[in-house]
């Protein structure tokens, strides 16, 4: 009964976001106020009834009900519960339903915190929204069920959650990342929003850019949280693969990181607008993109849940009218609202420029390695992989390239700047790097030409981001700092830069200074790294809550004191005798070390991967940083007023804000 | 000039200059670093090239695994039941590594036409093929399809 009643709500959701598509679209040209008026609450009966499903699912995975085809697939009795529930998410049916569950939550999101805003374009945004929702649920009614029953072939237990995916990394990661990719949306519905209305000011990038920070800082903390997954739970000790997988929620990324930046400017200056909606346009087809790749079977990875050629085509064909056609709108109106407005060559932007371009361009460099494989299979001229070589060849230049604007950038004047400013306000951190790079990168490691550049250009960036932060505080020299100039945005800013920053020199220090060794190990023998002794003192076998594991006790010591004693598992899973490695990590500011256990060979010896991995943990710090400087920019009082006041901001109150600074 | 059309010249040169660096570095880095895959009958027939990487996909030969006491080196052969390629390896197999089980090596081929592995994948899960291995293997007698493709 249960399944079946997360089937009607599944449709009622469907029925609705029809509704929402149509009634309030066409109330929009009519200026039928009724009509309009039905938006908020339409996306309110989207997010009731898709909660319901999911919560319905859940239950049926929570009481092992296995007549559910995906609950017989993906879960079993002796699962956790806490596993049992992410083992929703697990899959490909019920990941589709966490997809739309977060999309009416952003609906719901938009139509109660845009009261601002004009009735026609809120009712705009939410049906392109609605509309994104129908092609989604529809997606999950015909091709991909996930109420579909087991009757009467009823199995007495499930097959189990693949055990790569029996972690706590999994129960966040895919929510993260989804309110990313889906929170893109928004910023897309607003573009095509504009673009119908033909209004497109600075009122209407500040109204985007806060929904936009926030998607786009919920997927960074889901890519962080999928690479730090990959480092601890694949057994490898990598950070990123260029797997087409990740690149799939990687493209989406660079694009939206352009998008944030034009944005800015849009907001502050007026221009860039055409550029800024076709970035919101990208940067959503992308990551339909992704879900495409991810979805449709055609790749090797760990993502792509074994699927029939009928999904791939469903959402090839959405992919198609979605890009096609919103390309199509902005073909036809983009010049209606193109902006005229001039800067000068030497000012923010044109540093801004080319944040947008290294992005795109690094955006581009990524589709064309994901795409190469399956365009050359598609038309039969054979099966080839990219590597991870030509993306590091292509991507490294570029952010290399890039981080000498990003640290002019912070401290630059929009309209015109000069040269002579810029070296006046960085030259003092430049010097002082140049002198502390080469120091810093031999006191911590060997001396190394790549780590110093790295950490020049870091604290290049760091230091200029934080000078601009100190100016800001002394200002009026009364001796008091003034707290109340850093506002969220700004500080959000700062975060975000010295995250990226410390992404770069964690980055290049892993790369560089990673030492690795497998070996065959017995007990009592022992092996150096790193200046690390691992000794080997004895194997056990230990049974876990579903699975048996294999363990080796290390104890690791440094100059013969005793710093931990590290026990990797090797666990074979009872239910579907998949076996997993399970590395055990001593976690440290500037360095990780990392056993995980290989195969045994012959009588108490077993193959044995070491791993010293120097300052892996600043990416994901830094990544961190990132998402939460994204998150933190949209507490901004700025964004906050034209909520509370209920009024529509005037175009000209807009363009006062472009100057304050 | 008109600014105007200065501030746009300067904006479209910055783009092509980029963009044909790009183009340029995409490129090298495509030249080099592409892999090409075969499936075991075309590394047999001498069709696969000696002097770059490529990969190898197809099964895992039943009772071919040898290992060695001393060292993590490794050698199998790998099979789409029509030829056989031997496949050497040392370092740690992935978890799912296993006799009859779908494997895609990386690496090159040796003067003895053996593959030096740099890299083995094996499936993530119980039921999941790599695509280029179940397309090798399909047809090819032996292997019951339903077995191959989940």
């Amino acid at each position: 009964m249960i399944p079946e009643l997360g089937h009607i709500s599944l449709i009622i959701a469907f029925v609705l976001a029809i509704g929402l598509t149509v009634i309030p679209f066409w109330g929009s040209f009519r200026t039928n106020v009724a009509a309009m008026n039905l938006a908020p609450s339409l996306a309110v009966g989207i997010l009731v009834f898709t909660a319901t499903a999911f919560g319905l699912l859940a239950t049926s995975f929570l009481q092992d009900d296995f007549s559910v085809a995906v609950v017989a697939a993906n879960s079993n009795s002796l699962l956790p519960p806490i596993f049992k529930f992410s083992a929703l998410w697990g899959n490909h049916e019920g990941s589709l339903l966490l997809w739309v569950l977060i999309l009416s939550t952003w609906m719901t999101a938009v139509a109660f915190l845009s009261r601002g805003l004009p009735l026609t374009m809120i009712a705009r945004v939410l049906s392109v929204m609605g509309l994104i929702a129908v092609g989604f649920l529809a997606f999950s009614l015909l091709t991909s069920n996930p109420f579909e029953r087991l009757l009467p072939n009823t199995p007495l237990d499930g097959s189990d959650l693949n055990p790569l995916l029996q972690d706590p990394g999994l129960i966040i990661h895919p929510p993260l990342l989804y309110m990313g990719y889906v929170g893109l949306s928004v910023p897309f519905a607003f573009a095509i929003a504009a673009l119908i209305g033909g209004r497109l000011d600075a009122s209407w990038a500040r109204w985007s850019r806060p929904w936009t920070n926030v998607a786009w800082g919920f997927l960074t903390l889901g890519i962080m949280l999928g690479s730090w997954w990959a480092y601890y739970e694949l057994g490898w000790g990598g950070w990123w693969f260029w797997d087409p997988v990740e690149n799939a929620s990687f493209m989406p990324w660079l694009m939206g990181t352009a998008l944030v930046h034009s944005l800015a400017v849009t907001e502050k200056r007026g221009v860039f607008r055409s550029w800024t909606v076709l970035l919101a346009i990208f940067a959503f087809s992308l990551s339909l993109l992704g879900t495409f790749l991810v979805r449709s079977g055609v790749l090797t990875s760990v993502h792509a849940f074994a699927a029939d050629p009928e999904r791939g085509l469903f959402i090839l064909v959405f992919l198609a009218l979605v890009v096609g056609g919103s390309l199509l709108l902005y073909a036809l109106r983009a010049p209606a609202v193109a902006s005229r407005v001039e800067y000068n060559v030497i000012s923010r932007e044109s540093l801004l420029m080319v944040n947008n371009l290294v992005f795109t361009v690094a955006a581009t460099i990524v589709l064309l390695g994901t795409l190469f494989p399956l365009v050359m299979d598609a038309f039969s001229l054979g099966k080839y992989s990219v590597g991870p070589p030509y993306f590091n060849a292509v991507f490294v230049p570029l952010m290399a390239l890039l981080m000498p604007f990003m640290s002019i950038g912070p401290i630059s004047r929009w309209r015109q700047d000069s040269p002579r400013r810029w070296l006046h306000e960085l030259l003092v951190p430049a010097i002082a790097m140049a002198a502390l790079a080469p120091l810093l990168s031999m006191m911590l490691f060997d001396f190394n030409l790549w780590v110093a550049l790295a950490v020049l250009l870091a604290g290049w960036v760091t230091l200029g981001v934080l000078r601009d932060v100190w100016r800001r505080l002394a200002v009026g020299g009364s001796g008091g700092l003034q707290w109340q100039r850093l506002s969220p945005s700004f500080l959000g800013m700062t975060f975000a830069h010295i995250g990226f920053a410390a992404v770069v020199l964690g980055a290049v220090v892993v790369t560089q200074h990673s030492e690795e060794q497998d070996l065959r190990m017995t007990e009592g023998q022992s092996a150096e790294l790193g200046g690390y002794r691992f000794e080997m003192t004895h194997i056990s076998q230990e049974p876990g809550a579903n699975y048996v594991a294999d363990q080796a006790t290390f104890v690791v010591s440094y100059d013969d004191k005793i710093i931990a004693t590290l026990v990797p598992e090797k666990r074979r899973y009872l239910a579907s005798g998949q076996v997993m490695t399970e590395a055990a990590i001593d976690a440290g500011i500037l360095r990780d070390l990392y056993i995980a256990l290989g195969e045994p060979i012959g009588e108490r010896a077993w193959a044995v991967r070491l791993q010293y991995k120097p300052m892996v943990r600043w990416l994901w710090i830094g990544a961190f940083l990132i998402g939460f400087g994204a998150l933190l920019t949209s507490l901004d009082r700025r964004y906050r007023v034209q909520v509370v006041s209920g009024q529509e901001p005037s175009p000209v109150k807009g363009q006062g804000l472009g100057f304050a600074r | 000039m008109h600014p105007l059309r200065k501030q746009r010249l300067y904006g479209v040169s910055l783009i092509v200059l980029l963009s044909s660096a790009a183009i340029g570095l995409v490129a090298f880095a495509l030249r080099d670093n592409i892999n090409l895959f075969y499936p075991p009958s075309e590394v047999a027939a001498g069709n696969a090239p000696a002097d770059r990487n490529i990969r190898l996909g197809g099964m895992v030969v039943e009772g071919s695994i040898e290992r060695s006491e001393t060292s993590l080196a490794t050698q199998f052969l790998v099979t789409d039941y029509e030829a056989s390629v031997s496949v050497r390896y040392t370092g740690i197999l992935p978890d799912l590594f296993a006799e009859g089980q779908g494997v895609v090596a990386e690496g090159r081929l040796n003067a003895s036409r053996e593959l030096i592995a740099t890299q083995i994948l094996a499936k993530h899960d119980e039921n999941y093929m790599p695509p280029e291995v179940a397309a090798a293997l399909e047809g090819k007698s032996s292997a019951p399809a339903d077995s191959l493709l989940p």
